[in-house]
């Protein structure tokens, strides 16, 4: 079964390049550049996975996914941007976004990245990564409620690895488990980033000035 | 827009001429004659006489005058929406007429109370306070609110655009000019030794009066056009910027022969556009260990044209061991580029509390350690001796066919 993606970007010129790209059993269903476009075309043509590009007027990325996830719980965003700002990162994933890569990836690993947002699974790029193990700071002593609010150990371990240029697959490897845990420790993460309130990660949003 | 506007006060046309409201169309100083001869039916050229007539009894004309001139609201404006916006910050009418009763009840109180300056000191500075008002209240004629410092105009450069009338600025002028004669004449009874010293206070004052208000717009225009000369060489630097950038590299683009030389100038300039815009002055390199990091894998980039993709968690102050350890870092990279033959290289960087560690990682042809021949110092010297030196350590990994890896780490204090 093919899988049904929606491309979002205020580029014509990269909404083009990702339609020419991908193709296998991905279909892109339709495209949009801009906010007010996309909501309802996404809305009406239900694809599996929405590729989203974090920079757009009137509220980018974030914005399309605060509208569309109400009602849609079931589509999947995968962030894409040629943005450095940790803010915006961390933002449209705290908004929902199952993943973050940079355009600058290639069209085999951005397909591959896709199947994996459409699979449930947690898309990390390195720079991801490293803002996430930026964000919940260094060994934290033992906190009051562990299960939700620190990285654990293997988890921080398998980041650390994914930030040093390794795939998964190359992480189950270096880790002795198998891919499936690896994905399970990531998307682990990915809930962690998005429910905690954390003291450390407001510290760390306050210090770059996100809050 | 007309037609808007004709739409929009067609409904209230009937409330307004029973209302008594200034006139825009006929008036000589604040509309109120205008207006009052219109409320009431008759010439306004009558309502001014009676003005005028009862201004002589006690000055009671020009009381009543200032008062319908706080009190009546201005007829409406063709600008209906830019008056509004006004209104919002202007106090309202029921604010004015407290105001005014209060000052009015302070006026009464001096003059029970005997401490009325009488008319030596009283009715000069009364004169050249309407004078004043007349002269600085650049219109009146948007009400009120133009009663601030700040929407203050000139009276010579009012008169040239025609927002205040001629017969205003003259009435203005010899109220002003009037109250200072009165002054002096009232005042030659006063000790001779003072009198000049007073001239020339009263002089200055008149002149003050007089020339403030042109004084005051010309020190807010040389202001606006300081602060439009800063915008507007903001964009000239950033136009500069822009050129010298990246339209550079986008002609460098377009003359480029392979697809991995061009995508090597894309990332560059996207690095050093990015650098830019975040507020990461090239410079800075010198300074933290992260912009450092940055630098070197851009360098690197332009050097070999491969892609080097960097990613630090934390930072820290650079200082000559974590020099050592991106020095080494760069070793390693540039090791990569030439030897591995893959096209994109990734270096982590992680400060921790008392170790930072450093892996650089190619996923290219890799070699066997072991096999390295002696004279080959690169990576002997370069990076292992290099932060062994600094009391680090540095060790690669590699299998030919599963690409290299170099992970240093150097503790933070020096043993």
């Amino acid at each position: 079964m093919t899988t049904r993606v929606f491309v979002v970007d205020d580029h014509e010129l990269f909404r083009s390049g990702v339609r020419s790209e991908l193709g296998g059993d991905l279909e892109i269903v339709g495209d949009a550049g801009s906010v007010e476009d996309a909501v309802p075309a996404i809305e009406e043509l239900q694809p599996d996975v929405v590729l989203l590009d974090v920079h757009m007027p009137s509220g980018g990325g974030r914005a399309v996914i605060e509208a569309v996830r109400p009602t849609r719980p079931d589509i999947r965003f995968l962030a894409l941007s040629v943005s450095d700002a940790a803010e915006d990162v961390i933002g449209i994933i705290r908004a929902g976004a199952r993943g973050y890569v940079t355009k600058t990836i290639s069209a085999e690993e951005l397909s591959s990245a896709v199947h994996r947002v459409h699979d449930g699974d947690a898309v990390f790029s390195p720079r991801l990564a490293g803002f996430v193990l930026d964000a919940f700071g260094g060994e934290a002593p033992q906190p009051l409620d562990p299960e939700l609010d620190l990285l654990s150990r293997r988890e921080r371990e398998v980041l650390r690895y994914i930030a040093r240029g390794y795939a998964y697959k190359e992480v189950a490897h270096e880790l002795h488990i198998a891919v499936k845990t690896v994905e399970t420790h990531v998307s682990a993460v990915l809930r962690k980033l998005q429910l905690s309130s954390r003291y450390e990660l407001t510290r760390w949003a306050a210090d770059r000035r996100l809050v | 827009m007309a037609q808007v506007n004709a739409r929009e006060r067609a409904p209230d046309t009937g409330i307004s001429r029973a209302r008594l409201e200034r006139s825009r169309s006929d008036r000589m100083l604040g509309g109120v004659a205008g207006g009052i001869g219109r409320h009431l039916g008759v010439d306004s050229n009558i309502v001014r006489a009676g003005f005028i007539g009862l201004s002589f009894a006690l000055g009671f004309g020009v009381i009543v005058y200032l008062l319908t001139w706080l009190l009546a609201p201005l007829e409406p404006a063709t600008a209906d929406v830019e008056r509004q916006a006004r209104r919002i910050r202007m106090p309202t009418r029921s604010q004015m007429f407290g105001i005014g009763l209060v000052a009015a009840g302070l006026l009464v109180l001096l003059w029970i109370s005997g401490l009325w300056f009488g008319g030596d000191l009283g009715w000069p500075v009364v004169l050249a306070a309407i004078g004043f008002a007349i002269l600085w209240a650049r219109s009146g004629d948007e009400g009120r609110a133009r009663w601030t410092l700040s929407s203050l105009g000139t009276p010579l450069g009012s008169v040239v655009t025609g927002e205040v009338s001629l017969p205003r600025l003259a009435i203005g002028s010899i109220l002003i000019l009037a109250g200072m004669g009165v002054f002096l004449a009232a005042n030659t009874s006063l000790a001779a030794a003072g009198n000049m010293l007073l001239a020339m206070i009263v002089a200055v004052g008149g002149a003050a009066l007089l020339a403030g208000p042109w004084v005051w717009s010309m020190g807010r225009e040389l202001v606006e056009e300081r602060s439009s000369r800063v915008r507007s060489e903001a964009r000239a630097e950033m136009a500069a910027h822009l050129h010298d950038s990246v339209l550079q590299t986008l002609a460098l683009i377009q003359r480029a022969k392979a697809p991995r030389e061009m995508a090597s100038l894309a990332r560059t300039q996207e690095r050093e556009l990015r650098a830019w815009l975040y507020g990461r002055a090239p410079d800075l390199a010198g300074v933290r260990l992260r912009d450092a990091i940055d630098s070197m894998a851009g360098r690197i980039e332009r050097q070999h044209q491969v892609s080097v993709e960097a990613v630090v968690v934390g930072d820290a102050e650079l200082d000559d061991r974590l020099r050592g350890l991106v020095n080494a870092c760069a070793e390693a990279v540039a090791n990569a580029a030439r030897h591995s033959g893959s096209t994109s290289i990734s270096v982590y960087v992680e400060v921790e509390e008392d170790v930072v560690s450093a892996f650089v990682r190619d996923q290219g042809s890799g070699f066997d350690p072991d096999l390295v021949p002696a004279d080959r110092r690169g990576i002997a010297d370069s990076i292992i001796g290099r932060m062994e030196r600094r009391g680090g350590s540095a060790h690669v990994h590699s299998r030919p066919g599963g690409g290299t890896e170099v992970v240093i780490q150097l503790p933070r204090r020096a043993p």
